[in-house]
């Protein structure tokens, strides 16, 4: 039982916190893992990705070969098609509707939204909105991380229990609103996908 | 056995410590930076009093590292690829020298040119030097190489190499650490004269570097991270060097790989493997990370006139990083791409923050030299190198660290002026400081802009050496103090930065303006932890 992610976003959207959540549910349930980061000149605001690879049995390649990914899981929606060919035909995409635009030929949203659903397999959601409404935009990359767990290989409890080891530092409050973040993504995916 | 997740530089920085060394030398270089952050934020390290603190430049670590080693103690010394031209000279006359304490300088590479000017491969430079060199192929490997690497360059009387590339670098996955070693005690060298190079001496030295060839090879051979795996299959061999042997691995997930597979993680390259594996395969393919070395080599050793295919014969692509899926395509084996990326998807390049001070400096240096022809600012490697991208597209030049003081200063020799300079604070005390002294001897009519945002920001932050000295440096190597003029850079100073600019244009002789403000990321940091001191003070 495998699971590949690719996890897309931009440099400072804190991708990696998704994927060391996801890291440290896997080690829990003692399966293998292998997690290439994207650390350097394109965390100024360039495109960032992470390939995040979960199993178990032992993982020989850090890095997911082409098409072949079970999710691509993007916090922007332009950053979800960069890495098309990565995916499996049955893989999802999982990916915020919200763009972050730091560039000045970022293409209409519309279109971009419009190509994502034309793909067979995808959850469309709007973390941003639904993170403000719950209390903290901030949260948005819980509830991503909520949105694409239907489709990992790990319990979404589990998953749930590693956001709680992550944020136990910062206090009951930061990790009561990122479980709550959590599950509202879930719920989303499971009416959606 | 307790596994714990490492990212590949963070297992290299555990393994240095858990294998005695008594301090790390290094300058900031992506792959490698977090080699060094990961001991200085180590308790561990603290507690064993581990020196660890950046150094100047990547020349000042090595020499420091080997000065360390000298007085009989473990050290570790860490760059990027292109820092180790700047320690060429130490390094190449360390392998004469050899060690006392062991020794291992880390250089991880950056095929892809991810973050660098270029993708020069290490294993040339162990070569060169005729050193041993370790090339691990995966995380637990890279901290056993590390940890046991100290003592095989104490035996071996030489410094060790272990390359690594990107993707090794700052990939997770799970390690095992291994029992603690303790420091060595201080010891002077058995033979007082080993680290005088005079001729004489060198000589000496340099025939026993040669002796031990030998012994450098059957280490090779009898290293475990080399092996030999004999295939049925006849019509073909793989040489599968450092991490390659995942990108092969994973192309055998489902089945056993029918041919004769030879992993080859320690160098020199084991003459003896070779003549074993040509036996079982009648074609050899070259899976390396990097230039062509192994398929160079190899050439020259099979007996029989075998082919050999790689990156030189075409069956890889000569440039850019290895992945499972080229190494399938010169296995001839299928591959599945998911659908291709959608033209609307368009590239997005790293840019400076919102709120950067480089860029009102760049705004202000752009209306100054409204006025001029283009191509007359040289400029360095830091985060002010986005200044050649647009909205800016104010720079012409990025080399290597230090080019642009003296690349301006040859220009304006030959004529052209004004030639400007924009330099970072940590690569002005990296290797500006002699270029501005050469300016200086020799009156070069140049403007240097010290875009000083008090850190090392490209790389992640870190503390700069140059940190409250840049005035008195300039002073001291003989710049005129009226021409030593410090700006801050913000928008409501626009007017008096372009003023400034026009002035030190108009002055025949060398002018330094200094724009200061803290890098924004560093400032930010800076409030985060503040706040937590507050509401923490005890922390
Ligand atoms: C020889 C060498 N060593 C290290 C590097 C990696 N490197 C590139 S930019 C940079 C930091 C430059 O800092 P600074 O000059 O202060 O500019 P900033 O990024 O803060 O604007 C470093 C360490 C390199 N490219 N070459």
């Amino acid at each position: 039982m495998k699971t590949d992610i690719i996890l897309a976003g931009v440099g400072g959207q804190g991708i990696l916190s998704i994927a060391s959540i996801l890291g440290e549910a896997a080690l829990r349930e003692q399966l293998f893992i292998k997690q290439a980061e994207t650390h350097g000149m394109s965390q100024r605001g360039g495109a960032v990705v992470s390939h995040l690879r979960i199993s178990d049995r032992e993982i020989a390649s850090d890095l997911i070969p082409l098409g072949t990914a079970d999710i691509i899981l993007s916090v922007e929606p332009m950053e979800a098609l960069r890495y098309l060919p990565f995916l499996s035909r049955n893989g999802y995409i999982v990916t915020n509707t919200t763009a972050f635009i730091n560039i000045p030929n970022y293409p209409d949203l519309e279109v971009i939204l419009k190509e994502i659903r034309k793909q067979p397999h995808f959850v469309a959601i709007d973390a941003d909105q639904i993170a403000g409404e719950i209390g903290n935009k901030r949260a948005s990359n819980m509830v991503m991380l909520g949105a694409a767990s239907p489709f990992v290989n790990i319990d979404p409890e589990k998953i749930e229990a590693g956001i709680a080891a992550i944020f136990e530092r910062k206090g009951e409050e930061v990790v009561s609103l990122n479980r709550k973040a959590f599950q509202a993504g879930l719920r989303f995916a499971m009416e959606h996908r | 056995m307790k596994q714990d997740l490492y990212l590949g530089v963070e297992a290299i920085g555990q393994a240095a410590i858990d294998g005695g060394i008594s301090g790390v030398y290094a300058y900031p270089g992506t792959p490698s930076t977090e080699i060094t952050e990961f001991i200085q934020g180590s308790k561990l390290a603290k507690e064993k009093g581990i020196r660890s603190k950046w150094s100047a430049n990547e020349k000042t670590a090595y020499e420091a590292a080997l000065g360390m080693s000298y007085a009989g103690k473990r050290a570790m010394v860490c760059m990027k690829h292109v820092g180790l031209n700047v320690a060429a000279d130490a390094f190449m006359n360390s392998a004469i020298t050899g060690v006392n304490g062991g020794l291992i300088i880390t250089v991880a590479d950056d095929p892809s040119m991810h973050s660098s000017q270029n993708e020069q491969d290490s294993r040339y430079y162990g070569k060169f030097a005729m050193i041993p060199v370790l090339e691990p192929s995966n995380q637990q490997e890279a901290y056993d190489m590390v940890y046991k690497g100290f003592q095989l360059s104490e035996e071996l009387g030489v410094p060790v190499m272990v390359r690594i590339t990107t993707r090794l670098a700052h990939s997770r996955a799970g390690v095992v650490r291994k029992e603690e070693v303790q420091e060595n005690p201080l010891k002077m060298p058995f033979n007082p004269t080993q680290f005088v190079l005079l001729p004489a001496i060198a000589r000496q030295r340099y025939k026993s570097l040669l002796q031990k060839q030998e012994r450098f090879e059957k280490a090779a051979f009898e290293s475990k991270y080399n092996f030999l795996k004999i295939g049925e299959e006849k019509s073909l061999g793989i040489i599968a060097c450092g991490i390659a042997y995942n990108y092969l691995k994973e192309n055998y997930q489902e089945e056993a790989c029918p041919y004769t597979v030879m992993k080859l993680s320690q160098y020199p390259v084991p003459v003896a493997l070779l003549h074993k594996m040509e036996k079982h395969c009648e074609e050899v393919l070259v899976l390396e990370e990097g230039y062509p070395v192994v398929e160079e080599t190899v050439k020259g050793i099979f007996k029989k006139n075998l082919k050999v295919s790689g990156r030189l014969s075409g069956a890889l692509p000569r440039d850019g990083e290895l992945n499972a899926d080229l190494v399938a395509k010169a296995l001839g084996k299928e591959t599945t791409e998911g659908t291709p990326v959608p033209e609307l998807v368009v590239n997005r390049p790293p840019a400076l923050c919102q709120g950067c001070g480089h860029q009102d400096m760049y705004k202000a240096l752009n209306q100054a030299m409204d006025g001029y022809s283009k191509g007359r600012v040289f400029s360095d490697i830091g985060c002010y190198t986005l200044g050649a991208l647009p909205p800016y597209e104010s720079i012409y030049s990025c080399v290597d660290m230090g080019a642009s003081i003296t690349m301006a200063k040859g220009a304006a020799d030959a004529g052209l002026i004004p030639a400007l300079a924009v330099i970072g604070d940590s690569t002005f005390t990296h290797s500006g400081i002699t270029g501005l002294l050469d300016a200086v001897n020799d009156r070069s009519n140049i403007i240097i802009v010290i875009s000083d945002n008090e850190s090392v920001s490209m790389t992640g932050g870190q503390d700069s050496s140059a940190l409250g000295k840049i005035e008195t440096i300039c002073k001291g190597v003989g710049v005129d103090p009226d021409h030593i003029r410090v700006l801050v850079p913000m928008k409501k100073y626009h007017d008096m930065m372009v003023q400034a600019f026009k002035e030190e244009i108009a002055y025949e002789g060398v002018s330094v303006l200094i724009f200061r403000r803290e890098c924004i990321q560093a400032a930010a940091r800076r409030l985060r932890t503040e706040k937590k001191m507050k509401l923490n003070p005890k922390a």
